[in-house]
C-alpha cells in the first residue's frame, strides 16, 4: 500500500492572511512540499496539470525530474496528465526520460480535462474529449511497448516507422494509472490494458465510485488480468489534521469556506459527512481513512490533498509531519493487517521489472548506427527483430 | 372502466415551489393530486402519494448547484421522483418566470430521471398576465428531461380560486395524468428502449449499470479503433 500526496497546483490567496504567493512562490513551495513528503516517509508526490492561471503546473515533467534529483525514494507521478490535449508522443517521449532520470520512480495518471477553453488552445475540441482520451491512450501504450509503431488515428498525424526514444527503463513502461470520476470507457481501458484505476472522489458521495471501481474490477477479471480483487485501485481523500479536533475544525474552516470547486458551498461538516473529507484529530482521519476500505475494498495507493486553497507552506508542512508521523503509519499497520492475501500489492517499477523478466537481466536496448537519414527504418536497435518491416509513405 | 381487473397502485409524487404557508401553488397542485386519486379510486385503482415542498431543500439544491454535493433531503427526493409513476410540478411565478427554486430543483436531476414520465405542470401567480408562464417555459424544461406533459397546464392567478372553470381544468390535467399512468407507457420506454437515451454511468442505481460494450467507444476503450 502506498501512500502520498497530490497537489493540484493551485495559486490561492491565503483568506486567513489575505496574500496571494507569487508563482515563484507557489512553485518553491510545492518542491519543498514534495521533498518534505519523502522526509515523513511518504510514498508518492503527484502534481496536476494545467495551462491556466491561477495555476502554474504546465510543464510536469520538468518538475519531477528536478524533485526526482533532489529525492532518493519518493515515486513521482501525476495528477493528472492530459490524454487529450498532449500529444501521446511527446508523452510516450517526456515520461520515458523522466523515468531514466528518476531510475524508475515514475509513474502516470491521466485525465481528460474538464475545462473546455484549454481544448482549443491545442487544436482539440472538448465534444471530442473521450475518444479522444481513449484513441490516444491506445497510441501511448503502444508507443511504449512497440520498438517502431506504424499507426492511424481519427485525431492525430499517421505514425510510420516511427521510434519513441528513450524507449522505457528496462524497456518497462510507467505504470498508468486511469482517473476518472463517472466514464466506464476509461474504467474499461484501464481494466482491458490491466492498468490501474483511480476514483478522485473527494468532491462527491462513495456511492457514484463504489459502482464505478466495482465496474473496473468486473472487467479487469473479465480481460483475464487476475481476480477482481486483484485490480489495481487508488483512491484520493483530503484532510486537515491538528492535535485536537477542534483546533483542526476551527483552523481548516476560512480555507474550507473559500475553497476552489466547493467554497461558498455546502457547510464544512455536511461535506465531511457526505465525502472523504476529514477535519480533525489524527485518529479522526486515520479512522476515515479506513472507512475507504471497506466501500472499495483492499486497494493499492492513497493519495491525500493537503496543500490548496491557500493553505501557507509552513501551515502544509506541519500538516505532512502529522501525516508521516501520526496517520499514515497506523494505516499501514491497520490496513495490512486487514488485507486480503489475495489482494495485489502497489506496483512499483522493480515489480514491474520481475514481472517482465523474472530472474533474467532486464533488456538494455543499444541503437544501431545512423544511417545519415534520420530514419531508423524497421530496425533501430541492435536487437530489434529483423522480420519486422516499416511501412513508408508512398514517395 | 375495467372492474373486474386487479387493483393496481400507482406512486404520485407532487413537487411544489411555494414558499408561504398556506401556499396556493401547493393548494392548486394537492387539489390536482387529490383529484387524480379520487378518479383512480372510481376506476378500481389506488394512488399513493408523495409530497416534496421544495422550501425545505433550499440550501441543498443551491449546494447541489454550485457544487454537485447532494445533501440526504435531496437524494431522498430523487430516489421518490425514479420510482414515481407521475408527477404534478408547481411553481409560484416570480418575474415572469418559474421560481428559480423550481427550475434549480429540476436543473439538478440527473437527464434522464423522468424519461416517459408523466407529469401535470401548475403555476400560480398574482396577475392573469402570467399565464403562459406553464406552457410556453415550463414545458421546455420538461421537454429537455424528456418526461410527457399532459395536454392541459393549470394555471391559477386570483381570480381563478373564484372560479368554476379551475376545476374544471384540473379535472381534465387530473384524467390526463391518469391515463398517462395507467398506460404504462413510462415503464415499457424502460423495459424497451432504455438504452436509446443518453446515460451518465449509474444515474439511475442499477440500470444504468448494463453497459453496452459493443458502442464505438467501448471498442476504442478495448483497444479497437475510432469510426
Amino acid at each position: 500500500m502506498q501512500f502520498g500526496v497530490f497537489s493540484v497546483s493551485d495559486i490561492t490567496r491565503d483568506p486567513v492572511s489575505g496574500q496571494t504567493p507569487s508563482e515563484a512562490e507557489r512553485i518553491d513551495a510545492v518542491v519543498q512540499i514534495a521533498q518534505k513528503a519523502e522526509e515523513v516517509g511518504l510514498d508518492v508526490f503527484a502534481i496536476g496539470e494545467h495551462h491556466n492561471p491561477p495555476f502554474f503546473s504546465s510543464s510536469p515533467t520538468t518538475l519531477l525530474a528536478f524533485i526526482a534529483a533532489r529525492t532518493k525514494r519518493l515515486i513521482l507521478s501525476t495528477a493528472t496528465t492530459l490524454i487529450t490535449t498532449n500529444d501521446p508522443v511527446r508523452i510516450a517521449e517526456e515520461y520515458a526520460m523522466l523515468q531514466h532520470l528518476s531510475q524508475g520512480r515514475v509513474d502516470l495518471m491521466l485525465g481528460r480535462g474538464n475545462t473546455a477553453p484549454v481544448y482549443p488552445w491545442f487544436g482539440q475540441d472538448i465534444r471530442q474529449g473521450l475518444p479522444l482520451a481513449l484513441e490516444n491512450y491506445n497510441l501511448l501504450h503502444r508507443l511504449w511497448r512497440d520498438d517502431v509503431v506504424d499507426w492511424e488515428g481519427k485525431f492525430r498525424t499517421p505514425l510510420q516507422g516511427f521510434t519513441a526514444v528513450p524507449r522505457p527503463l528496462d524497456c518497462v513502461p510507467p505504470f498508468v494509472w486511469h482517473g476518472s470520476i463517472r466514464t466506464p470507457e476509461i474504467a474499461e481501458q484501464a481494466a482491458y490494458y490491466g492498468d490501474g484505476f483511480f476514483a478522485n472522489h473527494i468532491f462527491w458521495p462513495k456511492e457514484h465510485f463504489m459502482r464505478l471501481i466495482r465496474f473496473y474490477r468486473q472487467r479487469y477479471a473479465h480481460h483475464g488480468h487476475g481476480t477482481e480483487k486483484q485490480a489495481i485501485v487508488g483512491l484520493g481523500g483530503q484532510a486537515y489534521i491538528a492535535k485536537r479536533s477542534q483546533d483542526a475544525i476551527a483552523e481548516f474552516r476560512p480555507y474550507f469556506n473559500e475553497a476552489p470547486v466547493y467554497g461558498n458551498g455546502p457547510a464544512m461538516e455536511d461535506f465531511m459527512e457526505s465525502t472523504p473529507l476529514s477535519v480533525g484529530s489524527p485518529q479522526e482521519v486515520i479512522d476515515k481513512t479506513l472507512t475507504f476500505r471497506e466501500h472499495f475494498g483492499d486497494y493499492q495507493r492513497q493519495l491525500f490533498l493537503i496543500d490548496h486553497a491557500g493553505l501557507p507552506l509552513k501551515t502544509v508542512l506541519n500538516q505532512l509531519d502529522l501525516l508521516g508521523e501520526e496517520v499514515v503509519p497506523t494505516l499501514r499497520k491497520e490496513l495490512a493487517a486487514k488485507r486480503d492475501p489475495e489482494a495485489a500489492a502497489a506496483p512499483t517499477h522493480a515489480s514491474l521489472v520481475e514481472a517482465k523478466y523474472g530472474d533474467q537481466p532486464p533488456r538494455q536496448p543499444r541503437p544501431n548506427a545512423n544511417r545519415g537519414d534520420n530514419v531508423t527504418g524497421s530496425s533501430p536497435y541492435q536487437d530489434s527483430d529483423p522480420a519486422l518491416q516499416a511501412r513508408y509513405p508512398s514517395p | 372502466m375495467n372492474l373486474t381487473a386487479e387493483k393496481r397502485t400507482f406512486t404520485l409524487v407532487v413537487v411544489t415551489a411555494g414558499t408561504s404557508e398556506p401556499s396556493s401553488t401547493k393548494l392548486l397542485a394537492q387539489r390536482t393530486a387529490q383529484r387524480v386519486t379520487e378518479l383512480a379510486q372510481r376506476r378500481g385503482n389506488e394512488v399513493q402519494t408523495h409530497f416534496i415542498g421544495l422550501r425545505e431543500l433550499a440550501t441543498e439544491i443551491t449546494t447541489a448547484l454550485v457544487t454537485s454535493l447532494a445533501g440526504p433531503k435531496l437524494q431522498e427526493a430523487v430516489a421518490a421522483l425514479g420510482k414515481a409513476d407521475g408527477l404534478v410540478a408547481g411553481t409560484p411565478v416570480y418575474k415572469a418566470g418559474a421560481s428559480g427554486l423550481f427550475t434549480s430543483f429540476f436543473q439538478t436531476l440527473e437527464d434522464d430521471l423522468l424519461i416517459a414520465k408523466p407529469v401535470v405542470l401548475a403555476a400560480t401567480a398574482g396577475t392573469a398576465r402570467h399565464a403562459l408562464v406553464v406552457d410556453e417555459q415550463m414545458r421546455s424544461l420538461f421537454g429537455y428531461l424528456r418526461s410527457v406533459v399532459a395536454p392541459t397546464s393549470l394555471f391559477a392567478a386570483p381570480e381563478d380560486w373564484s372560479d368554476p372553470a379551475l376545476n374544471k381544468r384540473i379535472d381534465r390535467a387530473a384524467l390526463e395524468l391518469l391515463l398517462l399512468m395507467e398506460s404504462g407507457f413510462a415503464e415499457q420506454i424502460r423495459n424497451e428502449s432504455w438504452q436509446s437515451y443518453r446515460h451518465e454511468f449509474a444515474s439511475d442505481g442499477e440500470t444504468a449499470l448494463d453497459v453496452d460494450f459493443g458502442s464505438d467507444l467501448m471498442r476504442l476503450a478495448a483497444g479497437g479503433s475510432a469510426t
